[in-house]
This record gives C-alpha cells, structure tokens and sequence, in this order.
C-alpha cells in the first residue's frame, strides 16, 4: 500500500487542497501507538468532489479532521488554496476556518441542545461580525429555504424537535451560511433512514452546484460514495489503496481490497451472487501493529512473499487510476450496468 | 428496552437513541419522545411553594400581623393559642414571630454564600474543565486540598478569627462551598467541550471566549442551578450549626439555630420552643433538596430525549 | 402439532400509552414463518419492525404497554406466558440476536462464563461438559482459538467477534427459531458480509426458522425466503423475496428501492426522492398511511385505508392503486399530468 505514494497527485494548475505525507498517530498506553494515518497523500481540485471510502479504523474521518486542522498531524503537509495549513497558529488559523468546513455523522449531537435553530445557524455570522443583524436574519432565511427548512417554524424551536434529517439539513446550513470553499463531510448520511439518506445526497449535490462548492464525502457505503463523486480514494488501516474516478473505480477496480469490499456490498438485487473470490476473509489486523510490507496482505487472497517484504508503491494502473499493490488485479468484480453483476472470472487474463 | 423514544429517521450511529423509534411525532413537533414531555411532578411544585412562601414571609416579615421578635409579650413557655400560634419561648417572646424573623438569617446566610461559592467555584470550573492541562490541574489540586479540610473545624477557624456576624458567617460557608461546586462544574464542562457541537463551533472560527459563553455555559447551567438548591439547603444546615455554637448573628436577633440553642437548655419541661424552629428549618432544607433534584431529573431527561 | 407453522403471528397489535397520545406502534401485523425457512423484515425508522419483534418476543417494557393478538410458536399461544414460563422459552426454543453485542453482554464477566452458564441453564448438563459444549460453539462461528476465547472479556474483541459470540450464545440450546434484529447495522461492510454468510450458514445447517429484520433491502435481498415491508406499524407488502424484487405492488416498496444509490448507476445519477416524512404514529391519518408521500396517491387513498390482500399465492399488499396495474398506471399518469406529484414544500422534507 501507498507507503511513499504521491504519484497519484495532479500536477494541475492549482489544486484546492492538497494533502501530502499525512501522518497522525495516537497513543496507545504502554508505550505504543495507534497508526491511524500513515503517509497518506490526495488532491482535490476546484469543484470536483472526492469520495474517501473505507471500513472502520481506516483513517477517513481521522484524515479529515487532520485535514480541517481539528487534530494537529504528526507530520506531513496540507496546502489549501495556497496555503499551508500545518504551520498556522491560533489566530492565522481561524481567519481562515470560514472557508473550510466540515459536516459531522451525527446529526444531532452536533447542534448545542439549548440553542434556538435559527441561532445556531446564524451563529458563524455573529462570529465573524458579518452583515448587520437584519441582513443576517435575511440570509438565514435564504438559507433555510435552499436547504428545504421552514424559518418561520423554525424561530422558536430546538434541535430536539427536529428529526434526524432536519438536523443534518440545519447542519450543512450552518456549514454554508459563511460560503465556504471546501465542504467535507465526514459520513453525513450513515445514520439516517435510506428515503432520508437520498433526499441529503440530492441536496447535496444542488448545493454544490449553487455554491461551487468542493467537497470531500467521507463514507463507508460504497454506493452512497459512487452516486455522489467525481474521484474515490479507497483507504485501509491508514494507507491509501487506490484512487481512480469514481465509474472507473467500480468497474475496473484493481486493489484486491476494493474488490473485496465491492464482493462485500449486500445488493438489493435477489439475483446478485457476490465473488467466492474476494469475499471478505480474516479479521482486521490492529492498527497499533499493522502488518509490515502490505497492510492488507493478512486477507488478500493474492498475497505473495513480495507483499510481506516490501511496501507497495501507489503507482498508475491506467487513464487517473492509481493503485498501490504489487499484483493488481487484473479481472475485477465488476459492476457496470448490463454487465452479470458481481461475477469476477478470467475475462482478460487474472 | 425503555418506552420508545425518539423518532427522527435515524437508524443507529453515535446515539443513543433506539433504533426501535417509531416516529413519535408530538403536538406539532417531530423528534421528542414520551421523556421530553415529562413534568417537574406535583411534589415540585409544593416543594418549591414552600420555599417561595419561606422567602416571601421573610422579605415581608414587617408587614405581616406579627409580634415583635426581640420583646416579651406574654408569659414564658406558654402552649399555643388563638394570640399566639406556636406558644412563647423561655422569655416570653412569641414564637411564630421568632421563627419567621429568625428565617430571614438562615435565608440570606443560605442564598448568598451558594451564590458567591457558584460564581466563583463555577468560574473555576469552566476555566478548569475547558482548557484542561496545567490550569485544571492547579485548580482541581486546590480544590482537592480544600475539600480535604474538615468543613466543621475550617468554618469555626474562620469565624472565630474574624468574629461573628452575617458577613463573616456568609464568606466561610461560601468559602467551604467553592471546591465541590468547582469540581462539578468542572466535570459538566469537560462533558460538554467533548460534544461534536463544540467541536463544530471552533470549525466555525469561534475564539474560546464565545464558545465558552454560549455554547458550554447554557448547558452546564441547568445542573449549576439544580446543584445550587441543594447546596441552599446544606448551607442553611450549616449556619444552623454555626448558629447552636454561638459563632453567627448574635441574640437577641433570633435566627434557627440560636433558637434551637436556647430552646435546648428547657426541651424536658417546653420541647416546642426547640421544635419549632428545627421543623422549620427541616421543611425548608427538605424543600430545597426535593426542588433541587427535581430540577436536576427534568433537565437531565429533557436532553435525553435528544 | 406437526401440522402448525413454526411461528404464526396473528392480528398482533401493540400500543403505548403515553402522556400525549396512544402511540399505535404494531398496529395489526399478521406474519407465518414454516421451519426451515427465513422471513425478512424490512422497514425504516419509524415503522415498528424492532417493536415488532420485541413484541413477538414478549420483551416489552410492562407499564403502559397494550399487547393483543396471538403469537402461536409451534402452535402454541406465547402471548399469554407469564415472563417465568416465557423466559424458559427464551434461549431455548426461540433465540434472539441484538443489534448491539456490547448490551447484551456483560462487560464483567468473562466470556466463558456466560456461555457456559447459559448452556447449564437450558441444558442441565454439567460444568465440563457445558464448557466443551460452548468451545465447539465458538468454533462453529468461526472464532479462531476458541479455547482461549472463553477466558476473555467481551471488550477485548472486536465488534465482528462479538457478534459471533452473540450468535453463539442464541444458537447454543439449539432453538427452533432465530430473530435477528439488525445484526450486522454496527459492522463493518467486510464483517457484516461474513456475520450475514454466518447466519444463513447455521439456519440451513440447523433448518431453523429465522427472521431478519433490518432496513436494508441488500441484506434481505439474497438471503430470505420471504419478506415483509413494514410501515408506520403496518405490513403493507408480503411476498416472496424474488417478486418483491421484480415485481412489487406497493409504491412505498417501489418507491424505496428506487431511493437506494445503485453501483450499477453511473456517478452523479439523480436519486428518487420519498418526500416527507413518516407519519406520527401517535396521530394515525385516515386512509393509506403512506398516502401524502405516494406518487399513485388518489383521493380515495386519504379517505379510505386499504386492506391487506393476497392478490397472489403469497403475495399480499394493500393498496387502491398498486404499481404495475392498469388502476395504478392511470393514478400515476393523472397524478404526473396535473403536476400533483407532492412538492417538498407541501408536506416538509424530512
């Protein structure tokens, strides 16, 4: 896996964000530390909108709150929009906090219990002094209706009134009254019903038409992922596997990884019969002492003496697609429409 | 499995809220369950009655029909009667009258040292549950070795040292109150700064200043209050105490405690001089502690239902 | 009693009683399980799926809880039990298996001991053998070092382990059916997978009946024979599990599959939304509870509520207006002509 990997980094005009050599460790008693993320490297550019995918104990959510400065890194580099995120303090940090904001799994626990609606959503702009209060009023309530909230119902009510996927949409109001560049969301969906998850997505993705926003969408639905992104950067255990566009990715995976997780996902199609190949083997190895060479060689089922010795550089695999892994693979599960979906056989050759 | 709570579209994640909701909707309003509705009880409210009806009399002691505290208007040790309600004390002096001046000490020695020891052990809680580190460290040392101190022996110090009177006597209880009012403002606060939302404010570019006033301090205020009561009560308790040992308010101003000192030296031959003074006391601190747990119950549950 | 159906839910009704209202959870629900076979049931929040299975269970809470209906396990009516002659039941006979491994072990006691001390229970066999009894069962979840397993505390495994063990604990007394309620919501895509294959590994192994109940249609989708679609306390649609697929009747079920993102679907398709939201149980409406969200929606449906039918062997939905029929056909075409496909602003998004 990406060990010194930045290959896949664009050499394009002028990225948004640009995340190089990542590294946050946490420690772990006794001396040791928890690997949460190792070397990891990814850019995003203006108005495009990276999915991060991965299980649990992957280093997504970490890697954005490394990103967002929320945990300061161990090492590494974030530039966005020309800046340099890691060496600012205190005060050059928060001048720049209105142009980078995030979105938090839980929908509710992320609003203050005992503060109106309207006033947490206005919140930023009391913060940084903008407009005066009756053009503040004005522009909540602008933003209320973008993200389908009634405001006159709204002024006198509390979190606790609103259903899950209320608060996530007072949430991204709160996150867009300010105009941000950068929007990460950090699984914003995971915990709300299917119906409710789709209407999110689409607001999603009309919001950031209207605003030009970037995004980052952290998740571990691979669906929910690929419906809403233009690039999927696949992480295990603190490494980058693979990055490619997000058609791309899933039709032609290469990571033995991602093709596990591809095997993994429960269709709802009674007719899908999931690869015997790359289902899902072993447990996760602890990220307090992950395998050496290869973190996902302990399950892969293409592992070779190679994988164990040496770790594998994150290289190019074709048009914008990057894979870090010695034996690629070559005949994925794919999952194209009008392709049998889920069968994985020796089409072009393993 | 408790009565379902909340309905809000949320199928399982970093809440505790039961999967099991079943989209209770209340009047109006999506999203609270049975327990947000839940109210203070009937046993508050009596609670709190007689707190507000101590407070009121005490404050308007002057207009009300009663005898003068200090003079002896009848013969001692008199039962109770049509003149005088609960009877008269070992002078002569009309009993009710006595109780009802004699709250206005306990009262004020009551109310203020808690409001003193709250702002200032609620301040060091803040600071010290909010910045952690070597801030919370010293302060939550000091109030360690301050709640080490017997309260008994450093309340008689303080008095004894300076002498007795309502000022002294309010600065050592509030004094006293600090620590533990600290720590627990302190674990609240700590609570709190670990919640997303806090998180999402200093996203946002808050300073800590505000975050502090706005989004830590009006949800670590509900348990302050609560816990305020209670400490009301033991306040009063304490000046009580105080009071038996001659070390507050001097006679002939009567307060509860100097009553109930008194009153001992005859409780064989006329026991409802010392009774009525300590019923009063104990009505009191009893409501103080039913309001103040109350209080704690439903705020506690109003999140809850989150 | 050969004849009986293993589980035969008749009528079962379940209400709360609470300060503001009677909250109609399970609001008649009729379901029949044969040995051997697997039911999925399938709703989102809201719609009584987890109440329906505690209520089956006779796992409610005792105040203020109205329970009718009959619950025939192996012809038997459980629903009358007192808690002593049900909890003899419990384990035994009918297994249930949580959502979350964490509460329903006890973080106390070492492993070994509960699953020991729940075999002795049930069994009456001794220590040893018990003991023996409960390495063979962690086994055959697929616990490596079984043995040195039972000396550990259930916060020294991971989530995907404590479900094995969870599994195990339900299967050791052999029970003739097995409620699994939203097992794998908490895991991991690659263990979620391996927990799924698990369970329908020991139903076929064992012929025993089951019942999964989630929200997700990808789990039920290969792994049932039958599933039921539940909402707002109401099985609207039961049918065999293929033709709930490919042939659905009921708009909520179309409308629900067409709301999850599909990887089939290239990046950026445009998600079918639900408007709205459930319904307040605390407050039924008149007519078709899923009336002011349904695109077929007529007039009839706000007045008049549906019966549940068996259109076809196996097949019942309730609805005026079902997907896939002439009536139903002409509703949506009307609706869509007068533009009366429900706006969000009208009914509120979620």
């Amino acid at each position: 896996m990406a060990g010194s990997g930045t290959a896949h980094l664009r050499d394009s005009d002028d990225p948004l964000l640009r995340v190089e050599n990542l590294v946050v460790e946490f420690p772990a008693g006794s001396g040791r530390r928890v690997h949460a993320v190792s070397d990891v490297s990814f850019d995003v550019l203006r108005g495009e909108t990276l999915g991060l995918v991965g299980e649990s104990g992957c280093g997504k959510s970490t890697t954005a709150r490394a990103v967002i400065q929320m945990i300061k890194p161990n090492a590494g580099r974030v530039v966005f929009d020309g800046t340099e995120l890691t060496g600012l303090r205190g005060k050059e940090l928060r001048q720049l906090r209105p142009e980078l904001q995030m979105i938090f799994q839980d929908p509710i626990s992320s609003l203050n219990p005992r503060r109106r609606v309207v006033d947490i959503v206005a919140e930023p702009l009391t913060i940084w002094k903008r407009d005066t209060p009756s053009e503040r009023s004005d522009r909540v309530r602008e933003i209320f209706d973008v993200v389908g909230l009634d405001y006159d119902a709204a002024r006198d009510r509390y979190p606790h009134q609103y259903s899950g996927g209320q608060c996530q949409r007072i949430s991204i109001a709160r996150s867009l009254v300010l105009e941000p560049k950068l929007l990460i969301c950090d699984e914003p969906v995971s915990a709300l019903d299917v119906s409710v998850q789709a209407q999110i997505l689409n607001l999603l993705e009309d919001l950031k038409e209207r605003y030009g926003l970037t995004m980052i969408f952290i998740a571990h639905d691979l669906a929910v992922v690929k419906n809403i992104s233009d690039r999927v950067a696949v992480m295990y255990l603190g490494k980058v596997c693979e990055v490619a566009r997000a058609d791309d990715l899933y039709s032609r995976a290469a990571h033995p990884y991602t093709n596990t997780l591809l095997a993994s996902i429960p269709e709802p199609d009674p007719d899908f019969r999931p690869s015997t190949t790359y289902k899902a083997r072993g447990e996760f190895p602890s990220p307090v002492s992950p395998p050496s060479g290869c973190r996902f060689r302990t399950r892969c089922p293409r592992a070779e003496a190679l994988c164990a010795e040496e770790e594998p550089v994150i290289r190019a695999n074709g048009p914008d697609h990057y894979v870090a892994c010695h034996f690629p693979v070559e005949a994925p599960v794919t999952m194209t429409a009008g392709a049998p979906a889920g069968w994985s056989g020796p089409a072009a050759g393993g | 499995m408790s009565l379902p709570e909340v309905g809000t579209g949320l199928i399982a994640g970093g809440t505790s809220i039961d999967p099991a909701a079943t989209g209770i909707e209340g009047t109006a309003t999506p999203g609270f369950g049975v327990a947000a509705h839940k109210r203070l009880g009937w046993v508050f409210w009596v609670a709190a009655g007689w707190v507000v009806l101590v407070i009121l009399a005490a404050i308007f002691a002057g207009l009300l029909p009663l005898q003068d505290p200090s003079v002896p208007s009848a013969l001692p040790g008199l039962d109770p009667s049509g003149s005088h309600l609960l009877g008269t004390d070992e002078l002569g002096r009309d009993l009710l009258s006595r109780v009802v001046y004699g709250s206005r000490v306990s009262l004020i020695v009551g109310f203020s040292s808690i409001a003193l020891g709250l702002a200032v052990g609620g301040m060091l809680g803040l600071l010290a549950g909010y910045y952690r580190g070597f801030l919370d460290s010293v302060i939550t040392g000091a109030a360690n070795i301050l709640l080490a101190f017997p309260a008994l022996v450093l309340g008689l110090a303080i008095v004894t040292f300076w002498g007795p009177s309502l000022f002294h006597v309010t600065i050592a209880i509030a004094i006293l109150s600090i620590a533990p009012l600290t720590l627990v403002v302190r674990g609240s606060t700590v609570i709190y700064s670990e919640r997303e939302f806090v998180s999402a404010a200093r996203m946002l570019g808050a300073s800590n200043r505000p975050i502090i006033l706005r989004e830590i301090f009006p949800n670590v205020v509900p348990a302050a209050v609560s816990l305020g009561l209670i400490s009301v009560a033991v306040a009063i308790v304490a000046e009580g105490g105080l009071s038996f040992l001659g070390l507050s308010v001097r006679a002939p101003t009567p307060t509860w405690g100097n009553m109930i000192a008194e009153g001992q030296a005859v409780i064989g031959q006329h026991p409802l001089i010392a009774l009525w003074p300590g019923l009063a006391m104990f009505l009191t601190v009893l409501a103080l502690n039913i309001a103040g747990d109350r209080l704690r119950g439903y705020f506690d549950i109003k999140e809850g239902g989150l | 009693m050969t004849g009986d159906p293993l589980l035969d839910v008749v009528d079962l009704v379940t209400h709360f009683y609470t300060e503001q209202a009677v909250v109609r959870a399970v609001d008649g629900v009729s379901l029949r399980l044969e040995q051997g076979r697997t039911l999925g049931i399938v709703g989102e929040s809201g719609s009584g799926k987890t109440i329906l299975s505690r209520s089956i269970m006779g796992l409610l809470p005792r105040r203020n809880v109205v329970r009718r209906g009959e619950v025939r396990f192996q012809g038997r009516d459980i629903a009358k039990l007192a808690e002593r002659e049900l909890s003899r039941i419990w384990g035994a006979d009918i297994a249930m298996v949580f959502q979350d491994p964490m509460t329903s072990l006890n973080p106390v006691v070492r492993l070994g001991r509960q699953l020991t001390e729940h075999i002795q229970v049930h069994t009456g066999v001794g220590k040893k053998e018990a003991r023996n009894r409960a390495v063979d069962l962690l086994r055959s979840v697929g616990i490596p070092e079984a043995r040195r397993r039972l000396r550990e505390y259930p916060h020294q495994l991971s989530g995907g382990m404590r479900q094995r063990v969870m599994i195990a604990v339900a299967l050791a007394c052999g029970p003739k059916l097995l409620l699994a309620d939203e097992p794998t919501t908490a895991l991991d895509v690659t263990v979620q997978a391996q927990i799924l294959d698990l369970l329908t590994a020991q139903q076929e192994e064992r012929h025993m009946g089951m019942i999964l109940v989630t929200h997700d249609l990808g789990v039920v989708a290969g792994r049932t024979d039958e599933i039921a679609v539940m909402y707002a306390g109401k099985v609207v649609e039961k049918a065999p599990t293929r033709t709930l697929f490919t042939d659905m009747r009921m708009p909520y079920t179309e409308a629900l599959i067409q709301s999850i993102p599909r990887l089939a679907n290239p990046s950026h398709t445009r998600l079918t939304v639900i408007p709205g939201r459930p319904p307040d149980l605390g407050r039924p409406l008149a007519g078709c509870r899923f009336a002011p969200r349904c695109a077929y929606a007529q007039d009839r449906c706000s007045v008049e509520e549906p019966p549940l039918v068996e259109a076809a062997p196996g097949h019942s939905y309730a609805c005026w207006y079902p997907v896939g029929t002439p009536e139903g056909s002409d509703a949506l075409a009307r609706n869509r002509r007068n533009g009366q496909i429900h706006s969000s602003a009208a009914i509120g998004e979620a």
